[in-house]
């Protein structure tokens, strides 16, 4: 123990000498972009010109939903992914392949299961040839400070998820990188390992006990952003650009019940559910239009559910979004999704970070279930321009049917094969909800006979 | 025995010897010397084969069964090291990925037997007139029978590397090599081990197959069981081939004690689960030598060895990955280039073959042999229907009774990996004798070792069965057939599939030893594919061998596309269950 402290508060104070005003700044990103391949073989644009800039002594946190490129960003800061176009520099020199001085910390832990915890924690050590006595002494150090002493020989199989995640940390700080990226590093943990887990990781950070210079940490948790970081970047989505940046000046502890940090979660609330800009004339704030729109696969009885959650008391059809994630035990990003394939189908409109039912909304609430069906049919044919599409061509052709790889090529068109999937699968589970269709998987035909 | 285990040994007591040290080092010196002794004789002239023929006396037996299994070992170290190398190329190179796995895929087709008839005459000219050419043909040929599903699992696992753990060992700056080691062959591990066993169990019945061969006017004999039971046939000795059978017995219970169990209980924590798993598979023989004190530190050196091995700081050169942009066009090119090599070479291969059989074979050789083919194909499509409706309602019974199936599991497994071909006399005398027709009375005997795959798949299929689908079924009354076809088949298909996938490869493989038996001089002959290519083999007829090869090798190929693959596939996507 006294080994380990010695050897992080030298590297600690080596930053804190470095640390001065005209330094160059650890990470330097200028106008990154990057794209992938979409279906139909043109570029899709994940990320449009980011810029960055982390210096030294900030946990800095990359907040958006999933799909705005944050963690594209995050593996092109680490060398695993190339840029498209623009400038990535890490401490001065540019990013080709994994810098050194950089380590990363995984959101689903990326053990190696055949090693045990010492072995996981000095493999990192190994690659950089360091001998195996300073091996051992640097990884017992690591294994300490993070608290997993007496589990040096336990295979990470026989570890609970926080414990695991505590060797991920353990493997990325015994290397001393002067920057450690943090993949989501708490979202596989259920709430209470979470929560001690950040705790735990803000106290060495603050005593200055952590060997590292800066933190980037990407999060869909508002609250965990706001909790952990000195600085947010809010990005928005299709493409990923920076939306916002706020400074975080709350001292810690952070106390997630002061006022002022409720404050500032319902202003990030309220900015992410803002419609960026349109750049393609879309129809009163939804994203995408026409048949290139992504659906993301939410369950009809989800929707049902969460329909007559806000219709019921103490909503009454209006609710705030923290409030109701609260309350409905989901993630910022879960509820956003939801949110918004309501407004798609016009039973609720999003604004400010709240939740407000339409007329439509609060009639389907008591409706009937094949009311119910009808009504969904009808907001589908009529505000899902791909619904639309299909059911046309399903009328228009003599058979009745038309293979699903029809109407995936249009799709891919537009986005890519990932999110075609994704698409599809939403446009057979609610076009099977409302009776629109059938759909036969094994021979991926859509058609209009139902088996009655 | 365990307290002594838990206690901390005081100082200067480490490294005295217990109880286990001794048995186990027993063990090791045999090792050693079965070793020393197999490695001599085969450098001896291949006249000593000779002086010293095979004899039916029993008490040579262990030595046979000894040097049998010396070769068996030999092959599937050799496919190992195949396996590494082949696999690990075919799945970092996208180039020579396009041409390794179709071209292993074929090679799973290719009936190994038809194999010998080259080996054994380019290995005895490449050692002429020493018994380590007939030795390393043999060994050829058990190791094509090994190889080729050891390097697919290694291929297909490395190819599945989860992203994450690939992503962590590149951004922690692990070299090519070092992950490799680090983090392919760990992944790869199960499967591969999974495969060897296989492997290992086929391997017998072409071991047996291979040590007494006869390529045109070229006899070997080596010294082994296999030989041993080809001089038992000769001379109608129904008591030798009984003593064979229980050597086999015991050598194949032996290395699976002191082999594989220890390697599977060994490799258990290579398994991929993020969960510890309820019951971890166990080796008594694995657990000697973890309480044993100086037989561990015995190991050390080899840890130590492996460590510095695997942390070798080798990089690979790194392929086209630097820039963009012009070097994207610079490997349009190279691709450009390597597919017309590719072309090239096949057109010309296709185009020497054609020279080679057409100097010796015409048209209608060519529509007999494919005639034969198709009765081979009848033979073994009859034989996998009456295997499944045998062995399927069997499995099921066992499966559904977990006890049960937890003693004829190892059995029928064990009854896989025995060499159906030392049982073959038997039948052979029972077909004499009641001057039975040998065309249809053949036939069982292609499937007589492979259909224990179907049973034992069964069985597996039908223990691991949901409790809660049968508890349903049974509280909505359904019996009978509709019980059969609405609940237990379906359930039970994909597992039925992976076994009859295999009782098929390895009956028409099977093929070439079953269609032609005999017993002393009375040599019995189906008519069919495999007797095709083993009497053009005796002949040392070589542009047969190669057509009869060349057909079988198309027959197997679109059998398992056409019917399997599908089926398979079906099987996975919609009846997998959990």
């Amino acid at each position: 123990m006294p080994l380990a402290s010695a050897a992080f508060a030298l590297a600690n104070q080596e930053g804190c000498m470095l640390d001065q005003p005209n330094q160059p700044s650890l990470l330097d990103i200028r106008g990154v972009c990057r794209s992938f391949p979409k279906g139909s073989g043109e570029e899709l644009l994940v990320l449009e010109k980011v810029d960055l800039t982390l210096r030294s002594g900030e946990i800095v946190g990359l907040l958006g939903r999933s799909g705005s490129g944050k963690s594209t960003l995050l593996r092109i800061i680490a060398g695993l992914v190339a840029p498209s176009s623009g400038d990535a520099k890490c401490r001065g020199e540019a990013i080709k392949g994994p810098p050194n001085g950089v380590a990363m910390v995984f959101q689903s832990f990326a053990l190696f299961p055949w090693l045990t915890v010492l072995q996981n924690v000095e493999l990192g050590l190994e690659a950089l040839g360091i001998d195996s006595a300073e091996r051992r002494k640097r990884a017992l150090a690591a294994i300490d400070l993070i608290g997993l002493d007496g589990f040096e020989s336990a295979y990470p199989k026989e570890l609970s998820g926080g414990m695991r995640q505590r060797v991920g940390f353990a493997r990325a700080l015994v290397v001393h990188p002067d920057l450690l990226l943090m993949d989501e590093p708490f979202s596989a943990l259920d709430v209470l390992t979470a929560e001690t887990l950040r705790t735990d990781l803000i106290d060495l950070w603050i005593e200055g006990r952590l060997p590292i210079k800066s933190v980037l940490m990407v999060t869909h948790n508002i609250e965990e952003a706001v909790l952990m970081c000195d600085r947010i970047l809010v990005f928005s989505s299709n493409p990923g650009r920076v939306a916002a940046e706020i400074k975080v000046d709350l001292p810690h502890p952070r106390n997630r019940l002061d006022p002022m940090f409720r404050q500032l979660v319902d202003s990030i609330y309220a900015r992410m559910t803002q419609r960026p800009e349109p750049k393609t004339p879309a129809l009163e704030g939804i994203p995408g239009s026409g048949v290139g729109m992504i659906l993301n696969h939410v369950s009809s009885n989800v929707l049902s559910g969460l329909i007559e959650t806000l219709a019921g008391p103490p909503y009454n059809g209006h609710a705030d979004l923290p409030v109701l994630a609260g309350h409905l035990q989901l993630e910022a990003d879960e509820i956003f999704h939801l949110g918004e394939a309501l407004q798609l189908l016009r039973f609720a409109q999003l604004s400010e970070g709240d939740l407000m039912l339409s007329d439509a909304g609060k009639r389907f609430a008591h409706l009937e279930t094949d009311a119910r069906k009808r009504l969904f049919a009808e907001h589908l044919v009529n505000y899902v321009p791909v619904m639309g599409l299909i059911r046309r061509v399903l009328d228009e052709r003599p058979s009745h049917s038309a293979p699903a790889a029809r109407f995936r090529n249009e799709l891919e068109d537009y986005m890519s094969e990932d999110y075609a999937d994704e698409t599809l699968k939403t446009i057979v589970s609610w076009g099977r909800y409302a009776e629109l269709f059938a759909y036969d998987e094994q021979s991926e035909l859509f058609s209009l006979e139902n088996p009655h | 025995m365990n307290l002594q285990d838990i206690r901390t040994p005081a100082l200067g007591q480490v490294l005295r010897p217990n109880v286990w040290d001794v048995v186990a080092l027993v063990l090791i010196i045999g090792t050693m010397v079965a070793l020393v002794y197999g490695g001599e004789q085969t450098t001896l002239p291949l006249s000593t084969l000779d002086v010293n023929p095979v004899s039916l006396d029993p008490a040579n037996l262990p030595l046979y069964a000894l040097r049998t299994t010396m070769r068996m070992l030999l092959a599937i170290a050799c496919s190992i090291v195949f396996t590494f190398i082949y696999a690990a190329l075919a799945a970092k190179s996208r180039r020579a990925e396009i041409v390794l796995i179709p071209l292993l895929d074929i090679l799973q087709s290719v009936p190994i037997l038809g194999f010998l008839t080259f080996t054994v005459v380019f290995f005895l000219n490449l050692f002429p007139g020493k018994v380590l050419g007939a030795e390393l043909a043999c060994v050829f040929a058990i190791f094509t029978s090994q190889a080729w599903n050891m390097t697919f699992s290694m291929y297909q696992s490395m190819r599945n590397v989860p992203k994450d753990l690939e992503e962590a060992s590149q951004s922690f700056h692990l070299t090519g090599w070092q992950r490799f080691w680090r983090l392919d062959v760990p992944f790869a591990m199960p499967g591969l081990i999974w495969n060897t066993m296989m492997s290992m169990s086929g391997g017998w019945f072409f071991v047996v197959a291979s040590e007494a061969i006869t390529v045109g006017n070229t006899t070997v004999t080596l010294p082994g069981i296999g030989s041993y039971v080809a001089l038992a046939i000769q001379e109608k000795n129904l008591t030798a081939i009984g003593y064979a059978i229980l050597a086999m017995l015991l050598v194949i219970i032996a290395y699976d004690q002191l082999l594989f169990r220890p390697v599977v209980a060994w490799a258990d924590k290579f398994r991929f689960e993020q969960t510890a798993s309820a019951s971890a598979p166990t080796s008594w023989m694995l657990d000697l030598f973890r309480r044993t004190r100086a037989l561990r530190a015995l190991t050390y050196p080899f840890t130590a060895l492996n460590r510095a091995v695997s942390n070798l700081h080798i990089g690979f050169p790194r392929l086209a990955a630097a820039s963009k942009g012009g070097s994207e066009r610079q490997s349009r090119v190279i691709d450009a280039v390597w597919l017309a090599t590719i072309l090239a070479g096949t057109g010309y291969a296709a185009w020497k073959s054609y020279q080679y059989l057409s100097a010796t074979l015409d048209l209608s050789d060519v529509v007999t042999t494919i005639g034969y083919g198709f009765i081979t194909l009848a033979r073994v499509a009859v034989l996998i229907a009456l295997a499944t409706l045998i062995w399927v309602p069997i499995g099921v019974w066992i499966g559904l009774r977990p006890k049960l199936a937890e003693r004829i599991q190892p059995l029928a497994q064990f009854l896989a990996a025995f060499p159906a071909n030392l049982a073959f006399p038997v039948f052979v005398v029972i077909i004499v004798r009641f001057g039975l027709s040998p065309n249809i009375w053949l036939s069982p005997l292609m499937i007589l070792g492979t259909q224990w795959y179907i049973l034992f798949n069964v069985i597996a299929g039908a223990s691991a069965f949901p409790t809660d689908l049968r508890e349903a079924a049974g509280s909505f009354h359904l019996k009978g057939w509709r019980w059969w076809v609405k609940v237990v088949l379906p359930g039970i298909f994909p597992y039925y599939i992976t076994g009859a996938i295999t009782a098929s490869g390895g009956s028409w493989n099977a093929s070439i030893v079953a269609e032609v038996a005999s017993w002393g001089d009375t040599h019995l002959t189906a008519t069919g594919l495999g007797a095709y290519i083993a009497k053009a083999t005796e002949a040392g007829d070589f542009p047969r061998v190669v057509l009869g090869i060349a057909i079988m090798c198309v027959l197997v190929t679109l059998f398992n596309r056409l019917l399997w693959r599908p089926l398979y596939a079906f099987g996975e996507r919609r009846l997998r269950l959990g």
